[in-house]
C-alpha cells in the first residue's frame, strides 16, 4: 500500500473510489465495483480485520436470502473477505477516517483523511466515496433511564463484543430492556454461558425484533418476553443491584402502582440502532428527515455528487443479506459515475404516508428500474401497500401481516414509471 | 503505617488545591480519598463555570474567594494546562421584576469587585449570540467555562509532581490525637495514617470529619440538581452561558451552558435531598429540565441527549432561622494543627485555590516550613489529537505511531492518549479515570465503540485479570471472569 505516495511522510494517495467501512456493505460494494471494471479502490476499515459487526455475530441465520443457506456472521463475512482478497482489492485496516472534504470548484476530487498507526496520517483523493460505516446502538443516555450509574449496564452489542470477541463474561443475573434482535440473541447467548436471564422487557406493545428470534432465542429457552413494560429505575452504587420495571400505558408512560423490582447484576439494552453519519454530514450531504440518514437517489448517491451511501449507514436493515444486495446495486451507479463523471438527474421525490417509515430512496429519475425499501410504523394485518404516481396506482401489493421489524422491498420497472410525477407510497387498510 | 506532616482528607477540587498549595513547602503531604480517583463527588458534578462573584454577600469569604479565583484563572489555567475559555455570561431578563433583580445583583457584584458588568439591549445580545433569548441582559465579561474534572486532576497531578502523595480507596473512619506526641492518627476502613496536621476537605462528609476533629457537626442541607448533557451538535448553537434573571435570593433556575469541550449542559434544577451521595436522576426532574431548558435553549431536542447526571450543593444553615450560611474555614488552638473547611459548595471550583491558600496559610503561619526548592507550578500538557490540525497530526504520529490509532471515535482519542492516561501520575486505573482524563466514552456513542478497547488496554498495561477491572468505584467490577477458560 505504499504506491501513490508523493513524498516521504506526506501520505497522499489517489484512487477512483474510497470505501469507508469494511463490513458487509463496504465489501459487497468493493467486489461489485471490481467486477464492473472499477479496480482502483481503497477500503478503509477502523477495526483490525475486515468483516464489520458480523465478526461478533457468532449465531447463525445469515445468508438465507443471499446464498440460500444459513451461515454464522463470521462465515457470511468471510465469503466477501475471501473474494476481496482473491481480487486483491487494496484495503487498510486499523485505519480510521477522520474527515471528508467534498470536491469543490477548483478541487475536482473528494479528499478523505484517515489516521493509522501503521500508515500515519493519510490523505486519499478520489472520484467517488462510498459511505458504508454502518450503525451504532442507542444508549441509556439517549432514552434517559432514571436511576443511579453503577457498572453492569451494557448495550447488547457491547456485551456481545465482550463475550464473543474478548472472552469476557459481563454478568450472571440479567435483565434485558428492548426486544431488538441483538438483545434477544444476547438473551440466548448469556443463557448458554450459564447466566440467568430474568426476562426481556419491551416498552412497545409489540416486539421490535424478528419473529424467528422470539422463537429461537426466547421461547426455546423459556425466557419471558414482557410487552408494554420498561425499566423505570436503575439501582446500585458500585455494581447494578436491581432494576425497577413498570408497565406502560398506550402513550408509553409508566403506570403508577405497577412497579416491580428485579434483583440483577446486569442490564442489557437493545433499544435501537442509529446510522453512524458523522462523516456523511461532514461531507456536506443532506439528511433525509424520514430515515435520519443521508437523502439518496435511486443510484444511492447523496446530495453531494460522487458520494454514495448504502447499508446500515443509510437505513437500518433487518437482514445483512439486504445490506449486501443494496451495496451491490450502489456499485452499479458508482461504477457508472466513475466512468462517465456524472449520473442522470433524479428529480422526483419519493414520499410515504404516516404509516410508512425508513423510506429509501428519497428521489428517483422515473426512467430506470428502482427498488423501494420501507418499514411499516406499527404491526398491521390485512392491509395493502399502494405505490402511486399522480393518479395512477403503479403497484398494489397485499400485506397480510406486516411488522416494523421487517423491511419491505418493492421493485418497480422503468416501464411502469413516468418521469414527471412524484412517487407516493401509501398503506391502505 | 504511613506518617505525614499533613494529611488532607478528601481529593475533590478543594483538597487537591490544598495539596498543591502545601506542596510549595518542604512538607510530607498525604491526601486520603475514599474513592478511586480525584473529583468523584461534586467537584465533577457541576456546570463547570468560572463564576464572577456577583450573587454572593459582600464581605463574605465566598465573595472574596470567588472574585479572587476568577481574576487569577487565566494564569492558573495556563500553568496547569486546564481547558478554559473566558466566554463571559449573559443574564437575561424579560420583565421589570427581572430588571430589578438583575440590577440588584449588578450592584452587589460591583461592591464585590466584579469588573466590567454592563446592561445591554436586545441588539447587543443578538450580536453576542443570536441564539440567546431575552429583552435585555447583564453582560458579565469575566465569567468563563472550564473542565472541572481536568482542573481537579491538574491540581492533584501538580501536587503529586511536587511531592504530595495520594492514597485512594481510603475512607476515614476515625481520628484520634496523641497530645503528648502532638500527632493525629487517622483510621480508614483498611489502613492507619499519622500526621501532625489535618485539613478537612471532605465535601459532603465535611461535617462528619469536623465532628471527628472536635469541631461542631455543622448542619448542612443538600440542594440537589440534575443535568442533561447534550451532543456537540447542539453545542454548535451556543457560544456563551445564558442564565435567566436571578430570583430575589440570587438563585438561578435551569439554564443552558456550553461546555469547554463543545457540549451543552442543561440544568441544574434545585431540590432538597437527604442522601449525602444521592446522585440518582429521576424522571420527574428530567422531564422538568426538558421543559425549562427549552425556554433558555431553543435547540434542546431529544435526539441530542447523551447523558444525565446530578450534583448536590451541601450548604451550611442555621437550624434556628433556616438561614443559609456561607463557607466555613476555621483553625483554632482548641483544635490544634487542624484546618476545617465545611459547607464549601458552589462556587467551590472558582474558590478552590483561594480557599487552599488560606488553609495552607494557617499551617505556614505556625510551622514556618521551608520553601520547596523543586516546586514547579507548571503542569505540561500535550495538545489533544482532537484539536490538532493536519500537519500537527502527521507530526504526532511520526513521533509516536500510537497517535495514529483512534480508540474513541466520537471524541477522536488516540491509543497514545489512552496509554498516557492509564499510566497517569496519580495511579488511577478505573475506566472513568481514563474517561475523565481523555474524554474517551464521553461522546454520543457513550463507549459503544471504545469501551471494549479501553478495558482490554487496562488489563494489558497493568497485567490484571478481567474481573479486576473497575468501572469507577471499589466494587464496580465489569466482568465476572472469562466466558470460557483456555484449556
Amino acid at each position: 500500500m505504499r504506491e501513490g505516495y508523493e513524498k516521504e511522510g506526506c501520505g497522499m494517495q489517489k484512487a477512483d473510489v474510497v470505501i469507508i467501512g469494511g463490513g458487509p456493505a463496504g465489501l459487497a460494494a468493493a467486489i461489485a465495483l471490481y467486477k464492473k471494471g472499477v479496480t482502483d479502490i481503497r477500503i478503509l476499515e477502523r477495526e483490525k480485520k475486515l468483516g464489520g459487526i458480523l465478526r461478533q455475530c457468532i449465531h447463525d441465520g445469515f445468508g438465507l436470502t443471499r446464498f440460500g443457506e444459513t451461515l454464522s456472521g463470521p462465515e457470511y463475512a468471510s465469503r466477501f473477505v475471501r473474494q476481496a482478497e482473491e481480487l486483491a482489492i487494496p484495503y487498510m485496516t486499523d485505519t480510521t477516517v477522520l474527515e471528508i472534504e467534498p470536491a469543490a470548484g477548483d478541487m475536482p476530487l473528494h479528499r478523505v483523511y484517515a489516521s493509522s498507526a501503521a500508515e500515519g496520517f493519510v490523505e486519499i483523493q478520489a472520484k467517488a466515496v462510498i459511505l458504508a460505516m454502518g450503525c451504532r446502538e442507542r444508549t441509556r443516555g439517549a432514552i434517559s433511564i432514571p436511576g443511579t450509574r453503577p457498572a453492569g449496564v451494557y448495550t447488547a452489542g457491547v456485551a456481545q463484543a465482550y463475550m464473543n470477541l474478548k472472552n469476557k463474561m459481563v454478568g450472571k443475573e440479567v435483565v434485558i430492556l428492548g426486544s431488538g434482535d441483538i438483545g434477544m440473541i444476547m438473551a440466548r447467548r448469556m443463557t448458554l454461558e450459564g447466566a440467568h436471564v430474568l426476562g426481556v422487557f419491551e416498552i412497545q406493545p409489540y416486539a421490535s425484533g424478528l419473529p424467528r428470534n422470539i422463537e429461537q432465542c426466547l421461547n426455546d429457552y423459556q425466557i419471558p418476553l414482557h410487552l408494554s413494560h420498561s425499566v423505570t429505575e436503575i439501582k446500585g452504587v458500585d455494581r447494578l443491584e436491581s432494576v425497577v420495571i413498570s408497565q406502560v400505558d398506550e402513550k408509553l408512560a409508566p403506570i403508577p402502582g405497577t412497579e416491580k423490582e428485579y434483583p440483577c447484576d446486569t442490564l442489557i439494552l437493545s433499544v435501537g440502532l442509529i446510522p453512524e453519519n458523522e462523516l456523511t454530514w461532514m461531507a456536506g450531504a443532506k439528511q433525509d428527515e424520514g430515515t435520519k440518514g443521508a437523502a439518496v437517489d435511486e443510484y444511492f448517491q447523496t446530495t453531494v455528487p460522487g458520494i454514495f451511501a448504502a447499508g446500515n449507514v443509510l437505513h437500518v436493515h433487518d437482514l445483512v443479506d439486504f445490506v449486501s444486495m443494496e451495496a451491490e446495486s450502489l456499485a452499479e451507479g458508482a461504477a457508472r459515475y466513475v466512468k462517465e463523471g456524472s449520473l442522470p438527474e433524479c428529480r422526483l421525490p419519493v414520499t410515504g404516508d404516516e404509516m410508512v417509515g425508513q423510506l429509501v430512496p428519497e428521489r428517483i429519475s422515473g426512467q430506470s428500474d428502482v427498488t423501494i425499501s420501507f418499514r411499516v410504523r406499527r404491526p398491521l394485518k390485512g392491509c395493502a401497500v399502494e405505490i402511486r404516481q399522480g393518479a395512477d396506482v403503479i403497484v398494489k401489493r397485499k400485506l397480510p401481516k406486516a411488522l416494523p421489524a421487517e423491511m419491505i422491498q418493492i421493485t418497480l420497472k422503468a416501464e411502469q414509471l413516468n418521469d414527471r410525477e412524484n412517487l407516493e407510497v401509501k398503506v391502505v387498510c | 503505617m504511613e506518617r505525614f506532616d499533613v494529611i488532607v482528607i478528601g481529593a475533590g477540587v478543594v483538597g487537591s488545591a490544598v495539596a498543591r498549595e502545601l506542596s510549595r513547602y518542604q512538607l510530607k503531604i498525604g491526601v486520603l480519598e475514599k474513592e478511586l480517583d480525584v473529583a468523584c463527588g461534586n467537584s465533577s458534578r457541576n456546570t463547570g463555570m468560572l463564576h464572577a462573584g456577583f450573587t454572593y454577600k459582600p464581605g463574605s469569604l465566598k465573595a472574596e474567594c470567588a472574585v479572587e479565583g476568577n481574576k487569577e484563572f487565566d494564569q492558573v489555567a495556563a500553568e496547569l494546562g486546564v481547558p478554559f475559555r473566558r466566554t463571559g455570561k449573559l443574564v437575561v431578563g424579560f420583565t421589570d421584576q427581572d430588571r430589578e433583580n438583575i440590577l440588584k445583583y449588578k450592584a452587589i457584584g460591583e461592591t464585590n469587585g466584579v469588573e466590567g458588568m454592563r446592561m445591554i439591549g436586545k441588539e447587543e445580545i443578538a450580536a453576542i449570540d443570536p441564539n440567546a433569548g431575552g429583552e435585555f441582559a447583564m453582560y458579565v465579561p469575566s465569567s468563563g467555562i472550564l473542565d472541572p474534572m481536568q482542573y481537579t486532576i491538574a491540581l492533584a497531578e501538580n501536587a503529586c509532581r511536587n511531592g504530595a502523595v495520594f492514597r485512594f480507596g481510603q475512607r476515614v473512619t476515625g481520628i484520634t490525637r496523641n497530645a503528648v506526641e502532638n500527632i493525629y492518627t487517622v483510621e480508614t476502613d483498611t489502613d492507619r495514617f499519622e500526621a501532625k496536621w489535618l485539613i478537612n476537605c471532605a465535601g459532603m462528609y465535611a461535617s462528619q470529619i469536623s465532628a471527628m476533629l472536635g469541631y461542631p457537626d455543622y448542619p448542612v442541607k443538600g440542594f440537589k440538581g440534575e443535568y442533561y448533557v447534550l451532543d456537540k451538535k447542539a453545542g454548535a448553537y451556543l457560544s456563551i452561558p445564558v442564565y435567566p434573571a436571578p430570583n430575589e435570593k440570587g438563585g438561578f433556575s435551569t439554564h443552558a451552558t456550553p461546555t469547554i469541550d463543545g457540549n451543552v449542559l442543561v440544568g441544574p434544577d434545585s431540590y432538597l435531598t437527604d442522601g449525602l451521595e444521592d446522585y440518582k436522576v429521576t424522571k420527574e426532574h428530567m422531564d422538568g429540565l426538558f421543559a425549562d431548558g427549552r425556554k433558555m435553549f431553543k435547540q434542546m431536542k431529544r435526539e441530542y441527549f447523551i447523558r444525565n447526571f446530578a450534583g448536590i450543593r451541601w450548604k451550611r444553615y442555621d437550624p434556628e432561622t433556616g438561614e443559609i450560611l456561607e463557607f466555613k474555614l476555621e483553625a483554632d488552638e482548641e483544635h490544634p494543627n487542624t484546618v476545617n473547611l465545611v459547607g464549601i459548595e458552589s462556587p467551590g471550583v472558582t474558590c478552590a485555590l483561594p480557599l487552599a491558600r488560606r488553609a495552607a496559610a494557617k499551617l505556614v503561619e505556625k510551622e514556618h516550613p521551608e520553601k520547596n526548592p523543586d516546586f514547579d507550578p507548571v503542569r505540561p500538557v500535550r495538545k489533544r489529537f482532537y484539536e490538532m490540525n493536519h500537519e500537527e497530526r502527521k507530526k504526532a504520529i511520526a513521533e509516536n505511531p500510537w497517535y495514529g490509532e483512534i480508540v474513541c471515535r466520537c471524541e477522536t482519542v488516540t491509543r497514545a492518549e489512552i496509554l498516557a492516561a492509564i499510566h497517569n501520575p496519580l495511579g488511577v486505573h478505573t475506566v472513568t479515570g481514563i474517561k475523565n482524563r481523555t474524554r474517551a466514552t464521553m461522546g454520543r456513542c457513550q463507549g459503544g465503540y471504545c469501551e471494549t478497547r479501553i478495558t482490554e488496554m487496562i488489563e494489558e498495561e497493568l497485567g490484571i485479570r478481567p474481573e479486576e477491572v473497575r468501572y469507577s468505584k471499589k466494587d464496580s467490577y465489569m466482568f465476572t471472569g472469562n466466558v470460557r477458560d483456555a484449556r
